[in-house]
């Protein structure tokens, strides 16, 4: 319901945009419309001259090529107000966030209660301010002090607040958006005017929208084109009246004919959608809630052919599950489960959730109450890498071999040759080893699998033959990270991936002639985000990534970088289908025309008239109209883009040839002798 | 007609088997090393570097490859230019010819310059010995040197990376003159003396006619050397008047076989050369391939126009069209030729082409309006027809979704801008040419035929210039004033335009850095590109030329007298 | 400081002179010398444009001319070859078909006794007007014509003609052709 609204409203706004974009220098912008729109100036002038009884033709017919020539001229500008109505729309709901707020402004980040209360927009790079919760912070910052949980659904759109703490990767936070706890010191890192925010709504209404390279160079070629076009419709004039001399017969045709033939000819189907197409690529990034820092990335998403994936989220599901249990010699593997699941009772990680149902699974050791039992539980830090139970004077560790081997041998039990074997066997599957002791005896270990995603592996081999590499990246170790890319089904890997590893193995690629992309959140991922071609920061990171990055994931989501690559594609293909529609066009054009436009001189030339026309004005007509209302039958595609495959170039490239080139052979035939059907029976011919 | 298929077919094989050894040499010498002349030449090469000065690996920036070839092609323009001014006081003018006049001087110089050779003089009768040898015989080898190495240039522009420069113009000039161009000529010369080609610096020839005792004077000259390079080199300038078809220039069968073969041998082994020095022969294939469709599909048209095409007069037996054709040479042969000279920028005929019937004459127009891209000028032709494959693969780039990219090059506005100057230079200035000639008053005064095939004459002759073919529609009084000028400002424009534009798309390519082939590259050596190359190359050119051509031959067409 | 420009100038323009000098001497001079001193050495006739000298009855030699240059014949008892001049005109014209029909009625006018189908080369121009043959075809419809004036065998022209036809390359390429000015040196026996 609200939706509709907003469509009618966006529709609403677009017809009336139609109008407003009708002066000249908006119209400038565009060459091949601007041709369109000279032309219709002229023939309205050329209508205007008929009644100072000067004719070029007649009266009626002059008028009714200068108002379609109009209606053309408004369908393109339509076509590219109702992509930025669809922009707008997003803009307005972003800038409602963007307040002026009361800014407490610091003058030490030691002393919170010295301040001065100055409107957010006059804070400078450097200033530091305190925010309250329950305040909007007022411009975007790097968190010096404090945490606290943010709301940042205004640009998101995500509901859940997120946590935003000085130091580390969580550290930065945007203006607009609101603080729903506690109280944060921040240093403003942009000043009003080149905020996050402000970048966001000047890229979605497209204000700051830059050509894109591809863009102009088919702007070039259609500009190429109109020349050509120009120059042949503006020789026909001397040449039709020199064969009319020569056969003594006929008359050179008409001034309106000449631009009614002009605008035929010019690529006016793809020239009135190209902006249109550049928005609404845009906006489905938006949608896909990423924000792209310029055109020029998503072009080149659509031009990447390496891609480098995260293991975790992307490749595999976030946690490992425990999947085997292997108790070393002299223990039962029961009796590992028992302890196993003992220690895991209390562990709400989703690998301690996983060795209880594989506990279950196995020997029914049913779920007990820690509590009933009377043992304590000792949680998982970073220092100890352990965690367990401390339960009727024992206590079960469980936790990685080196924690555990230390746990064991400081507790005067020693740490059997064969743990060790069995460890660095799973850790070869592609597994991680936790290993289960009791007081100072190994038990045994359970053997944790990362598990991949379903349907990755059919994914990769879509984009294998696209010709885009997958690369994973993974802390693992080597023997762990191979057998996991095995298993994915991906092209390389990048174990142990340090940043300067990740940075190196960019450039490697890239000075192969490969174009790489990456998604990263962390500080020190940054180098690498600058150095990759497509660099996707995730929201959730750091205020360096972002800058590196040049697109932002809202939702921070590892595998969206699969649908920027095809957002990119899709922009490319959308353009060149629709090109060469409008060139393909052109050569039924030129069969409804040429015959009826020399008739006067040289009848015979009617032997070229295989669709059958009536008559020269009803095929003329009839060829304009189409040429007009093909631009508002294809605004729906030029929104949406044209359908996308994963298949290799050779297979696209001959679809597509089939659907936009050969459809555009055979459409106009089909309309034009339609149209022109219908204006003789309406006696308009 | 099975005879005809036979003959063309023969013509073919044996066309692209000499191509592939001559395309393999020129590579060699192109790139520096040993090649089977070497031993003889490569002293001479030296001695010259060390005359000029220069050093061999001294490279080029593009804007400085540019000024070499317009400083030395200006030269050409003047050199040209005035020694035809100055020939009545220079010697060698055995029949004591009188200078041009300045316009008809300024277009023959224009013309061989731009390796047009759009002849409105008729040899035997303006042009001295001197003038025929040191100016006209002198730039068939310079015009048709600078297409291949420029030709070069855009290569190296593919092969190389990072790099600022793309070789050096005096170097390939000289290696293309010295290692190809004379040795070649100076082969082919003497076997076109052997059959009768005309080689002497004696004055005209007197003779008694025999029925009816008039004195008549056999026109000589320097001829065979001059036919031999016009012919490897694309020109085309006929040493007399009636080009190849003319006796004393194109005595027997074998000599017209060997003057069409060597029409298209240089701008076919360039083929080779190419996919030879991109290291990917497949790339040279599929661009040969795309050269011999068009020419078979053109061949095929023409030959079957000029086979039934004529009306049947009664009481004459039905031979196929030969008005305006030498009886040995027959149909098959000249629509042979007359389809290897409008595709190759040759322009030399040894039939009048005003005389083919509508549609051939409307096919062979069309090789030159489509640019001059099948086979093409030496070295301007293959620069043409990757226009034209850069132009395709940005829309099938775009089609499959990734920037475009040729030969590991991407292809960007820069090079887009630098396409569209190759490709739409050409068109404009034919039809705006075409357009000027039939505004002047005078202009039905110039022409012999009437109707559409009048207006044929003047689009014909303005396809000529505006793609440096030089062939005409005979009827087409070419020597005057206004097409002088204008004509010979075209054919500097058209040539020297996308020129300058492909010097410099080499060396934006040549600064790029190389694209990796991955399963998303797009061929373009399959099936699918050559036949999408093949639709592009035709859908441009017949946009732009189709009104046109209404007018012309497809009115002649339709209004024929059967 | 000015001399110093001017230096640099010229030696910029260095490279340029000397090789426009240099090619411009070795295309322009020394090619076309080697051409033409082996040409006259090796094929004085071809070179010098394959002139037939025939001795006169008072023992002087005479020009005849070029065997690759056609000649105007119109006299019934020559071979005669194909219209001089080349029209330039479109075949599928109005004025191309008046030309013909005009040429049929010569043809006619000539040989009244001779209703066969004339060949099309002997009603069409050549391209370079001076065509020096004929098709076979050609030669053949005027053998009757020829023997009846001149009061010889009809054989005896098809033996002349045969003598100075050329045949295909390798039987393949091109058309056959018969010599109309040697044709008519030997009927009027001034070669044989």
């Amino acid at each position: 319901m609200e939706n509709n609204e907003l469509n009618k409203n966006i529709l609403i706004d677009a017809i009336r945009q139609s109008f407003t974009k009708l002066s000249p220098r908006v119209q400038l912008k565009n060459p091949v419309m601007f041709v369109v729109f000279v032309g219709a100036i002229m023939t309205t002038a050329l209508y205007l001259l008929s009644f100072a009884q000067i004719n070029d033709e007649g009266a009626g017919y002059t008028l009714a090529i200068a108002l379609i020539l109009w209606f053309t001229v408004l369908f393109a500008n339509f076509a590219e107000a109702i992509a930025e109505g669809r922009g707008r729309a997003q803009a307005d709901s972003l800038r409602s966030a963007r307040k002026d707020v009361k800014a407490r402004k610091l003058k030490s980040s030691a002393d919170v209660a010295v301040y001065t209360e100055v409107p957010s927009s006059s804070l400078k790079k450097g200033d530091i301010v305190y925010v309250k919760s329950g305040e909007q912070i007022p411009i975007d910052g790097d968190v010096i002090e404090g945490a606290a949980s943010v709301d940042e659904s205004a640009i998101t759109g995500e509901s859940a607040p997120v946590i935003r703490e000085s130091g580390g990767d969580r550290s930065a936070v945007t203006g607009g958006t609101t603080l729903m706890s506690d109280w944060l010191v921040i240093q403003v890192t942009a000043e009003a005017g080149e905020s996050f925010l402000d970048k966001m709504i000047a890229m979605v209404e497209g204000a700051s929208r830059k050509k894109t390279p591809n863009e102009v160079a088919l702007q070039i070629l259609l500009i190429a084109l109109t020349i050509i076009f120009l120059v042949v419709s503006a020789t026909l004039l001397p040449f039709s009246y020199f064969a009319s001399k020569q056969a003594g017969a006929g008359t050179g045709i008409s001034i309106t004919n000449v631009i009614a033939l002009l605008v035929c000819l010019a690529p006016t189907t793809i020239g009135a959608l190209l902006s249109a197409i550049g928005i609404a690529g845009m906006s489905r990034l938006n949608q896909a809630n990423v924000l792209a820092m310029s055109g020029r990335a998503i072009e080149a998403a659509g031009d990447v052919d390496v891609l480098l994936l995260d293991k975790t989220g992307t490749i595999t599901l976030g946690n490992r599950q425990a999947s085997v249990f292997i108790p070393i010699t002299g223990v039962t593997e029961k009796a590992l489960a028992d302890a196993a699941q003992l220690s895991s009772l209390a562990d709400e990680t989703a690998e301690g959730r996983s060795i209880v149902v594989l506990a279950k699974e196995r020997f029914d050791l049913r779920g007990r109450d820690i509590k009933a039992l009377g043992a304590s539980f000792v949680p998982f830090t970073a220092k100890t890498r352990m965690s367990g139970i401390d339960f009727q004077g024992q206590q079960i560790r469980k936790g990685a071999a080196e924690a555990v081997k230390a746990f064991v041998l400081a507790n005067g039990g020693d740490y059997p040759e064969e743990c060790q074997e069995i460890v660095k066997k799973v850790a070869n599957d592609g597994g991680t080893p936790l290993v289960v002791a009791r007081n100072n005896q190994v038990l045994g270990v359970i053997y944790l699998k990362d598990v991949v995603k379903n349907g990755v592996k059919e994914r990769f081999e879509d984009l294998r033959k696209m010709g885009i590499k997958t690369i994973m990246i993974t802390g693992d170790n080597p023997m762990t990270a191979a057998a996991i890319a095995a298993e994915a089904g991906v092209d390389d890997f990048l174990a142990e991936a340090t940043p300067e590893a990740k940075l190196a193995l960019i450039r490697d690629y890239q000075a192969k002639g490969h174009l790489v992309a990456m998604t990263g959140d962390g500080t020190n991922d940054a180098p690498a985000l600058a150095q990759a071609d497509v660099a996707v920061a995730m929201n959730t990171g750091t205020q360096a990534a972002k800058e590196a990055g040049n697109m932002v994931d809202l939702d921070s989501s590892p595998t969206k970088l699969i649908d920027i690559v095809r957002i990119g594609k899709q922009l490319l293909m959308t353009r060149g289908a629709l090109t060469t529609f409008s060139v393909a066009n052109d050569v039924a054009k030129y069969f409804a025309i040429i015959p009826v436009l020399f008739f006067s001189i040289y009848p015979q030339l009617m032997g070229l008239n295989i669709m059958g026309l009536t008559s020269a004005k009803s095929a003329i007509l009839a060829a304009i109209i189409y040429n007009a209302l093909i631009i508002i039958a294809l605004i729906p595609l030029a929104l949406k883009g044209v359908k996308y495959q994963e298949v290799a170039a050779g297979k696209l490239l001959q679809r597509n040839l089939l659907i936009y080139g050969l459809g555009g052979l055979v459409a106009p035939f089909v309309a034009i002798k339609l149209l022109d059907m219908l204006l003789t029976v309406l006696g308009l011919g | 007609m099975s005879q005809v298929i036979i003959v063309d077919g023969l013509y073919l094989v044996i066309l692209v088997a000499l191509s592939i050894p001559l395309g393999n040499y020129l590579v060699k010498v192109m790139t520096g090393k040993r090649a089977f002349l070497s031993p003889l030449m490569l002293p001479l090469e030296r001695m010259i570097y060390r005359l000029m000065g220069i050093r061999e690996e001294d490279e080029m920036s593009p804007g400085h490859y540019v000024l070499a070839v317009m400083v030395f092609s200006g030269l050409g323009l003047i050199f040209v230019f005035g020694l035809q001014m100055l020939q009545a006081s220079l010697p060698f003018n055995p029949e004591n010819l009188a200078a041009p006049s300045w316009d008809l001087a300024f277009n023959t110089a224009a013309s061989f310059v731009s390796n047009t050779n759009w002849q409105a003089y008729s040899g035997e009768s303006s042009l001295s010995y001197l003038t025929q040898a040191l100016a006209l015989g002198v730039w068939n080898f310079l015009s048709a040197a600078t297409g291949i190495a420029v030709l070069f240039a855009l290569l190296r522009g593919f092969i190389e990376t990072k790099k600022t420069t793309i070789g050096s113009f005096w170097v390939d000039l000289i290696r293309v003159s010295l290692y190809l161009l004379i040795p070649l000529s100076l082969v082919f010369s003497l076997v076109l003396v052997a059959q009768g080609g005309v080689q002497t610096i004696s004055p005209y020839h007197e003779i008694v006619a025999l029925e009816t005792g008039i004195t008549q004077s056999i026109p000589l000259g320097p001829a065979a050397s001059q036919i031999a390079i016009k012919q490897l080199g694309t020109n085309g300038g006929g040493f007399f008047g009636m080009n190849s078809a003319f006796p004393l220039e194109n005595p027997t069968a074998l000599s017209n076989f060997l003057q069409l073969l060597s029409i298209l041998l240089i701008p076919a082994s360039l083929c080779v050369a190419f996919g030879k020095a991109v290291g990917d022969m497949k790339q040279g294939r599929a661009i040969y391939l795309v050269m011999l469709i068009l020419f078979v599909g053109a061949l095929a048209a023409v030959t079957i126009s000029e086979t039934i095409g004529v009306p049947l007069v009664p009481g004459v037996l039905d031979s196929g069209n030969l008005e305006g054709k030498e009886i040995i040479h027959g149909v098959g042969t000249s629509a042979l030729w007359g389809t290897a000279t409008t595709a190759a920028s040759n322009g030399s005929v040894n039939a009048m082409h005003d005389s083919f019937t509508p549609l051939a004459g409307l096919v062979l127009m069309f090789l030159m309006q489509i640019g001059e891209v099948v086979f093409g000028g030496v070295g301007s032709g293959l620069y043409g027809m990757i226009g034209f494959v850069i132009l395709t693969v940005f829309m099938a780039g775009l089609m499959v979704g990734r920037t475009p990219e040729y030969l590991g090059k991407k292809v960007e506005p820069f090079d887009m801008k630098m396409v569209c100057l190759i490709v739409l230079v050409p068109p404009v200035f034919t039809l705006l040419g075409t357009a000027l000639a039939v505004l002047m008053p005078q202009a039905s005064d110039w022409l012999t035929n009437s109707g559409p095939h009048g207006f044929s004459e003047i689009l014909y002759a303005f396809s000529s210039m505006g793609n440096n073919n030089g062939s005409a529609f005979g009827g087409f009084a070419a020597n005057t004033v206004f097409t002088n000028v204008v004509g010979g400002l075209i054919m500097l424009i058209v040539r020297f335009v996308p020129l300058v534009a492909v010097v410099f798309l080499a060396g934006n390519l040549a600064n790029k850095k190389m694209v990796a082939k991955t399963e998303g590259t797009l061929s373009t050596s399959n099936a699918l590109f050559i036949g999408l190359l093949i639709a592009i190359v035709l859908l441009i050119g017949a946009l732009s030329f189709l009104p046109a051509l209404a007018l012309g031959p497809i009115a002649d067409y339709f209004t024929a007298v059967i | 400081m000015e001399k110093n420009r001017s230096e640099s100038m010229v030696s910029k323009l260095r490279p340029a002179l000397v090789s426009f000098v240099v090619l411009t001497l070795i295309c322009g001079v020394v090619y076309p010398v080697i051409v033409t001193s082996i040409a006259q050495i090796a094929f004085p006739n071809q070179a010098n444009g394959s002139i037939i000298t025939v001795t006169q009855e008072n023992g002087t030699t005479i020009d005849v001319g070029s065997a690759l240059i056609g000649q105007t014949f119109t006299k019934p008892q020559y071979l005669i070859g194909r219209p001089r001049g080349t029209s330039q005109l479109s075949p599928v014209s109005e004025e191309q078909k008046a030309l013909i029909q005009e040429r049929v009625a010569w043809w006619r006018a000539l040989d009244p006794e001779n209703s066969g189908a004339i060949p099309s080369d002997l009603v069409t121009a050549s391209g370079s007007g001076v065509d020096p043959n004929i098709s076979p075809e050609a030669a053949e419809y005027q053998v009757d014509r020829i023997a009846r004036v001149r009061n010889i065998s009809a054989k005896t022209v098809r033996e002349i003609i045969a003598r100075y036809t050329t045949g295909k390359l390798l039987g393949l390429w091109g058309e056959s052709g018969v010599n109309v000015l040697k044709v008519n040196l030997a009927l009027d026996g001034r070669i044989q």
